[in-house]
């Protein structure tokens, strides 16, 4: 790449050590960037610990706007000496190493492919500063001091943003501007500044927010209008919750009152967690809970009883590495079968899946809104990616005009005048009953079993009866295809389209998928349209999308191909059509991957 | 419970409370339990409780887990919604529709199964947070759907029907739930109706968790000669200790007992409850005092029933967690909606 590309067009990643709050320094940097106008993402690899084990970051920047992993690192800012080794390796061709010269490490540092730069981090913050702490923590600002020469990154953001952080303590902004100095001077007097991978400003990020996907979820969990939650803490979903309950103390401590109109309650564990949703819910709250795989596992008896009672509850499953405890601080979409299918017996799920921190917002609302309309639960599948990593999104818009679904409820007017209620029975012709809260009226009394129940909702063992009912589900499942979000298809507008392949997706995928598809278009290999699915039971878009094309590339993060999986049972498509594309490493899925495994197969195809 | 199913035509000069309603109206569905069954006796009590107080039934949530026991809740309070859920998790679903709905008054039903072993869990957290509502273990230490298995309940040495002996030792709902903080804890037997009708009213009146530990013995598999939930041997080793005397907000304090052996406490509601001292040496509202006298007691093979604990002054879950006295699921959607506005503010803090 020419150096006129590498302009706010590279990857910076940097290595260091959990526990050394090398978070706020690359928030810093980050932030730095996005101030400067500049496009940018940032996905932080941490290990399951609380200090001393090796984390990165990577920080994307990308004129363009891309918000995936491009698979390549431009530049490593190598502050763990432990894993030097690796993280020198890691750099791609023509890239950039800056490692902590204080102590010499010459012969780990054999590359002639990149250039190493050496700086004397520890050396120059154990003579400047006083506190062990502030040695450690100054040594992180310093080296974003350093970026700032060799990036070229806008000084006066920095200070305005370091004044943000530590206005009101002068000490602390006072000590953060000397480390970044430091880093700036020491830079600057012994390197070429700034080096071929610098910053320009531009004006792309204006109406554009930095944030993760869990903080966005519990947000619209608040706008949803969610009343009660109950969760047991699980990397990581945990901050889903903490998001709402935040929100929650600023928007929701009723001003009249004092009181809070909202119910967190942490559970003893997820099975408690869920029923405690359950029991919200049957009661008239909306309510939700999160977690992760394990979690959906434990809460998998109380999901059948939920959809086979129908009872309405959103839950969202921040998937991790699986499987059993797995990497409980990496990503995949591994939980799709296992959601979709929660539980024993003839059980279905309706599942969400958001693409990024936008959908996760909007998903809240949808997700409510069709657990109370279906009576049924409602599980958003989220990941690690998009819940705990920051993300560039337009900034989310409210219509203030949201009026919450919330299906067939009779109210006790109703109740009065009619001549008897009856739980199950389908009414409309929809499959979907009426239901009724307790406390309202004698006449809308019934009782909720997950044992065989009637139409009328008394028990039964009768076999007709039985089947009545759970015959109805089925045809309920067919009304949740025609209210769940459509796909979003996205179709070549050129004529090199093609009718050979196509790409298929969910989630967090999207963001590598549009990048692969512009680099396979460039390339001349293929111009692909593409479909992302953001539902379960599948729209009937979906089968129709497939059917168009000969073969479809399935991409996903997990390695028994779930997505396919649930396609071909669910859809009767031969199998053959789908071609699965797997990312399952633990990394959200970069855009050489799909590049590299697009044209493998086309190249295969043509030699064959 | 081993009746015909009656008509819903009731005699006009049947007693009506003060809702208007007779105890007819307190009835559900007819029992499908084993003729005898001390359970269907506990619904018969309380039924009767809901009646005197005159609670409608369609302000009561009924909820159960899984067992002979929680299937009675269809058998009483018809007008009450009710919640049959999974095995051992009833715990959680009453604490979510408390959280949801705190104005509605709510009953959970569980055995020693459903709450002792697959459910002691859910059980012990219930009591930790508070939760405000009544918690009957109809207690018979064996499990019945599956005919006849030992229960956690169950006390060393008690023969099984085939004449096995149970080598472990019991789990005592009442010591435990004393030791986890429970703030109501009594004890009754399905066979002593006339003792049952105030406590399970006093449980009803108390603001938090209160627990009732009620030996219901299982005609059908735990009612034999060595076993220790048997009627006879129940009755035989019984010592009511405290007897609770319920007297409602309305109703004039009518003292049948001796001044100094009454003592009585007001509960949150207005309503007092009263305790006729049995034993002289025993002080219900003496939590360490109660723990060591039901726990000598026991040493001599003798069961404690009564009220045995009682603390009004501790706060239930919703004083706990601040939250607002309009019940989550009647708050309007203006009240929970914070606004384009807001939503503008917290984004400012994004970029």
């Amino acid at each position: 790449m020419s150096n006129k590309a590498k302009t706010n067009n590279f990857v910076v990643k940097i290595a260091n050590v959990n526990g050394t709050g090398s978070a706020s320094a690359n928030g810093l940097l980050m932030k730095s960037i996005f101030r400067m106008g500049i496009p940018v993402t940032g996905k932080n690899f941490f290990p399951s610990n609380i200090q001393g084990l090796p984390t990165w970051y990577e920080i994307r920047v990308s004129k363009d706007g891309y918000l995936c992993r491009s698979g390549k690192v431009d530049f490593m800012i190598a502050m763990n000496a432990e894993t030097y080794e690796s993280d020198l390796a890691d750099v791609s061709p023509g890239g950039f190493f800056l490692y902590d010269s204080t102590w010499a490490r010459k012969g780990m540092m054999q590359r002639d492919d990149i250039t190493v730069l050496g700086i004397p981090l520890s050396g120059m913050c154990n003579e400047a500063f006083e506190s062990a702490r502030a040695k450690v923590l100054m040594k992180n600002v310093a080296y974003v001091g350093a970026l700032v020469a060799l990036l070229n990154i806008d000084m006066g953001v920095v200070e305005t943003l370091l004044n943000e952080t530590f206005g009101s303590k002068p000490h602390l902004m006072e000590a953060n501007m000397q480390a970044i100095k430091m880093g700036q001077t020491f830079a600057l007097e012994n390197f070429d500044c700034p080096l071929p991978l610098k910053l320009e400003p531009m004006d792309k990020t204006a109406g554009h927010v930095l944030v993760d996907g869990n903080t966005t979820a519990g947000l619209g969990a608040v706008y949803a209008g969610a009343t009660v939650t109950s969760w047991y803490p699980i990397t990581p979903s945990t901050s889903l919750i903490d998001a709402f309950s935040i929100f929650c103390k600023q928007l929701r401590v009723d001003p009249d009152t004092g009181k809070n109109n909202y119910c967190v309650i942490q559970a003893e564990d997820e099975l408690a967690a869920i029923g405690m949703v359950l029991g919200a819910n049957w009661n008239g709250a909306r309510a939700f809970t999160a977690t992760s795989g394990p979690g959906v596992s434990l809460m998998s008896e109380f999901l059948g009883l939920a959809y086979y009672a129908e009872i309405p509850a959103v839950l969202y499953d921040v998937q991790r590495v699986s499987p059993s405890t797995g990497m409980p601080t990496r990503t995949q979409q591994c939980d799709i079968i296992s959601a979709a299918y929660a539980s024993h017996g003839d059980t279905k799920h309706v599942l969400l899946f958001p693409a990024d921190p936008t959908d996760c917002f909007h998903m809240s609302q949808q997700a409510f809104d069709l657990a109370e309309q279906l009576q049924t639960p409602v599980i958003v599948l989220t990941d690690l990616d998009i819940g705990m990593n920051d993300w560039m999104i337009p900034e989310i818009e409210w219509d203030d005009s949201y009026v919450p679904a919330r299906g067939k409820v009779y109210d006790r007017e109703a109740l009065r005048n009619m001549d008897n209620f009856y739980r199950y029975l389908d009414v409309d012709g929809d499959a979907i009953p009426w239901r009724t809260l307790p406390g309202v009226d004698p006449k809308g009394a019934y009782f909720v079993r997950g044992s065989g129940h009637n139409k009328f909702g008394g028990y039964t063992e009768k076999s007709d009866e039985y089947k009545d009912v759970i015959d109805r589900l089925r045809r309920k499942f067919d009304t949740a295809a025609s209210m769940v979000p459509a796909p979003v298809i996205d179709k070549a507008t050129d004529a090199k389209a093609n009718k050979q392949w196509a790409i298929v997706s969910i989630g967090s995928c999207d963001g590598a998928i549009r990048e692969a598809r512009d680099r396979l278009t460039a390339s001349g290999i293929a111009t692909l349209d593409y479909m992302r699915i953001r539902a379960f039971p599948f729209a009937d878009d979906v089968a129709n999308f497939i059917l168009d094309y000969d073969h479809v590339f399935v991409v996903e993060q997990n390695r028994d191909a779930q997505l396919r999986q649930l396609l071909s049972n669910e859809l009767s498509i031969d199998p053959n059509r789908l071609i699965p594309m797997l990312s399952y490493d633990g990394m959200p899925v970069s855009s050489d991957f799909i590049v590299d495994a697009v044209e493998e197969h086309i190249q295969q195809g043509r030699a064959a | 419970m081993s009746f015909i199913k009656k008509p819903k035509i009731t005699h006009p000069g049947l007693p009506r409370n003060a809702a208007g309603l007779t105890l007819r109206d307190y009835e559900g569905a007819m029992s499908t339990l084993c003729a005898g069954c001390g359970h269907d006796s506990i619904s018969s009590a309380i039924m009767q409780a809901y009646f005197e107080l005159a609670i409608e039934p369609h302000r009561v949530a009924k909820v159960s887990g899984i067992g002979c026991s929680s299937k009675t809740p269809t058998y009483f309070l018809g007008g009450a919604h009710g919640f049959n859920s999974v095995h051992g998790r009833m715990p959680s679903i009453a604490t979510g529709a408390n959280a949801a709905n705190r104005e509605l008054q709510y009953i959970g039903v569980s055995g020693d199964g459903d709450s002792l072993s697959i459910g002691l869990g859910q059980f012990a957290h219930a009591i930790r947070r508070n939760v405000n509502m009544m918690y009957l273990i109809e207690n018979n230490g064996v499990y019945g759907l599956t005919k006849g298995q030992f229960s956690a309940s169950a006390d060393r040495g008690s023969k099984a029907k085939k004449g096995e002996a149970n080598p472990y030792s019991p789990i005592d709902p009442v010591l435990l739930a004393i030791s986890l903080g429970c703030t109501f804890v009594g004890r009754g037997f399905s066979g002593d109706k006339e003792h049952l009708v105030p406590l399970i009213k006093s449980a009803i009146s108390h603001s938090g968790f209160a627990l009732l530990d009620i030996i219901s013995p299982c005609v059908t598999f735990n009612d034999h000669e060595g076993s220790t939930k048997s009627y006879a041997h129940t009755r035989a080793h019984m010592r009511e200790t405290v007897h609770a005397d319920y007297t409602s907000v309305h109703e004039e304090i009518v003292s049948h007992v001796e001044p100094g052996e009454f003592k009585k406490i007001q509960m949150h509601d207005g309503s007092r409850v009263g305790f006729k001292r049995v034993d002289e040496n025993f002080d219900p509202t003496d939590r360490i005092g109660a723990i060591s006298y039901i726990e000598s007691h026991r040493a001599k093979g003798e069961v404690v029933t009564g009220l045995l604990y009682l603390e009004e002054s501790t706060s239930e879950m919703h004083h706990v967690l601040g939250s607002s006295e309009t019940a989550m699921s009647e708050l309007p959607y203006e009240k929970l909606n914070p606004g384009a506005q807001n939503l503008e503010r917290i984004q400012a803090r994004w970029r």
